[in-house]
């Protein structure tokens, strides 16, 4: 079980609001880059996030650039799953391929700052703050697979290769 | 029930019968990175321990973003791609060379083919009837190594386009007019596929804008089945033009059906700070505009450059508003040196940059003041994507960019046409 607190954002957070491409000569020194993690969106963010947070947003969250510094520096962060309306399509790959959850619900249910926690296995959120349950949508198969093996570098490694 | 485009090339590709929603294994004919995803991309191939590339020949390496680089970290970063394309024998396309999507186009990308790129753009060759989509680096470096990749086959929507371009009016009216009404979310996980006598007559430059900005609504693919345009632009890029043509059936099932008659669109523009936040021209004129850009793998090709630079030319930029131009290639930057559109682009005042991405996405050359705004023709205006979140990013053609640059204000180039 995934146990924190919830840090609501709008719509269409982009990855230039997570990463921005200001910052790419900070690329390959990710502790650094970390510190700006979500920074265009709310600079306060990376100082106030704990282990085991999570990203609470609206609609088409992770919208834009291939980036997977995105989710990387999210992850960084100590956030444990991302809950969301909707996410974008490559955003949403990257998170799961860096173990990352990323989860599909009516996100308007939870308030900034409600202690949430996520079953994974039984796609329930529970929002302790006010009582409500939430369930999510579940992610293709694959996803699932390499999810529960902490990302898609140690499936492949696993495996050798994709299995369906 | 028959196939769509992306049916087709998907169940070619992975030897399957793939239909919407389905979940298929599929061989890649092209995987690239560039400079900004490529380190993390060449870590992850480390990491996984693959010993070599599956197929060298196909896969790339471009230093476009920051070209020439701007400071230590990406210098250094650039030094790793460098390093790892003598290792490993793949291709790199070093700076000066263009943006990666245009030189996908120009030498790479084959209709039926299945590209995928460390960058969201990589939708881009779908205007040359490629399947080619964008993944994360580490989705990049798995495909490094096995030369295939999962994909999820998309449902697609059918956009027919019919009738003629008004004067002024451009194929990134059509697309900003599309984003517009379907939302930047409107074909998330979607592959748009575009038809019609319109598309039938339009250059291989307007459709690979179309479908390079497919993306800001959220899809997967945007496609264009190939023609005898296709053909002849692999002809005229000296390329070997035998493919497998592939086409959607007729009785393909399409999720939607969206159409459009280019002789009722006028010049459009998206707001700050998201590409749907849509309107026509017109309604933005006053609108305060410090800052020019042209180019990038959206509208940096010479038929670009060539309707600026008429526009452009025996006029001055106005004297509060600076204009900066970036050729999408090497190619492409000859070819308007040879036609002469530098030559008139330079002396109405504007300032040539390398080809690569230039002022695209706030690296260097061409970052914005506080409070500044800038009309460019590339495919994003989020907040900060210009290096300064404290600035205002109108997108637009180049014929609004480059009547702009002359009244200094958002200005509907019919005006001054
Ligand atoms: S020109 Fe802009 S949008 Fe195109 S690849 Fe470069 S940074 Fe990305």
């Amino acid at each position: 079980m995934l146990k924190g607190r919830a840090f609501k954002f709008g719509d269409s957070i982009s990855t230039d609001h997570i990463t921005p491409g200001r910052l790419a000569h900070l690329r390959s020194n990710l502790p650094e880059l970390a510190k700006h993690v979500l920074e265009d969106a709310d600079p306060t963010f990376a100082s106030k996030v704990k282990a085991g947070d999570f990203i609470v947003a609206s609609s088409n969250f992770g919208l834009g650039s291939s980036r997977e510094h995105a989710p990387l520096v999210i992850k960084m962060a100590g956030v444990s799953a991302i809950l969301a309306k909707s996410v974008a399509r490559i955003f949403f790959r990257n998170a799961i391929n860096l173990g990352l959850p990323v989860l599909i619900c009516d996100t308007d249910k939870i308030d900034d700052g409600d202690e949430l926690e996520v079953e994974l296995a039984a796609g329930t959120v529970n929002d302790i703050t006010n009582g409500n349950q939430l369930t999510f949508s579940q992610i293709p198969e694959v996803m699932l697979h390499i999810l529960d093996e902490g990302g898609l570098i140690p499936y492949i490694k696993k495996y050798g290769d994709f299995r369906l | 029930m028959g196939k769509t485009l992306a049916e087709k090339i998907l169940s070619q590709k992975s030897g399957s019968d793939a239909r919407a929603g389905d979940i298929v294994i599929a061989s890649v004919d092209l995987v690239f990175a560039q400079d900004t995803t490529g380190p993390l991309t060449v870590r992850q191939f480390q990491t996984s321990r693959f010993e070599r590339l599956a197929n060298p020949q196909k896969t790339v390496l471009f230093l476009d973003h920051a070209a020439p680089s701007p400071n230590q970290g990406l210098s250094t970063d650039h030094m790793l791609l460098r390093h790892f394309a003598q290792q490993t024998g793949c291709l790199i396309s070093d700076i000066g060379n263009g943006v990666c999507h245009q030189i996908v186009a120009e030498s790479l990308a084959k209709p039926g083919d299945v590209i995928i790129g460390a960058d969201s753009h990589t939708v881009t060759a779908g205007g040359l009837g490629a399947f080619a989509t964008g993944m994360g680096s580490t989705d990049i470096a798995i495909a490094f190594g096995l030369g295939k990749s999962w994909f999820r086959v998309p449902e697609s929507i059918k956009v027919v386009v019919s009738g003629n371009f008004p004067d002024g009016v451009y194929a990134k009216d059509l697309i900003l007019y599309l984003i517009g009404q379907i939302g930047a979310d409107g074909a998330t996980y979607k592959a748009l596929e575009f038809s019609g006598d319109s598309v039938n007559t339009m250059s291989m430059s307007q459709r690979l804008t179309i479908a390079n900005m497919t993306v800001e609504a959220g899809a997967k693919a945007g496609l264009f089945a190939a023609d005898k345009t296709t053909q002849d632009y692999l002809a005229s890029q000296g390329r070997d033009n035998h493919y497998q043509p592939v086409f959607p059936d007729v009785d393909a099932s399409y999720e939607q059906t969206i159409n459009i008659k280019v002789p009722n669109l006028e010049p459009m523009v998206s707001k700050p700070h998201t590409v749907d936040n849509t309107a026509p021209v017109r309604e933005l004129k006053g609108t305060k505009i410090q800052q020019v850009f042209i180019g990038t793998c959206t509208n940096g090709r010479r038929e670009d450059l060539a309707v600026a630079a008429s526009i452009l030319q025996g006029k001055k930029c106005h004297p509060e508003t600076r204009l900066i131009i970036a050729p999408a290639s090497r190619q492409v930057l000859l070819a308007a040196i040879k036609a002469g559109y530098i030559q008139s682009l330079i002396e109405a005042g504007g300032v040539i940059l390398p080809p690569g991405c230039g002022a695209c996405l706030g690296l260097h050359q061409g970052v914005l003041g506080d409070g500044e705004s800038c009309l460019s023709t590339a495919n994003r205006n989020f907040k900060g994507r210009m290096g300064n979140p404290e600035a205002f990013i109108y997108l637009g053609s180049p014929a609004t960019a480059a009547a702009t640059a002359i009244s200094g204000e958002i200005t509907d180039p019919r005006e001054v046409m």
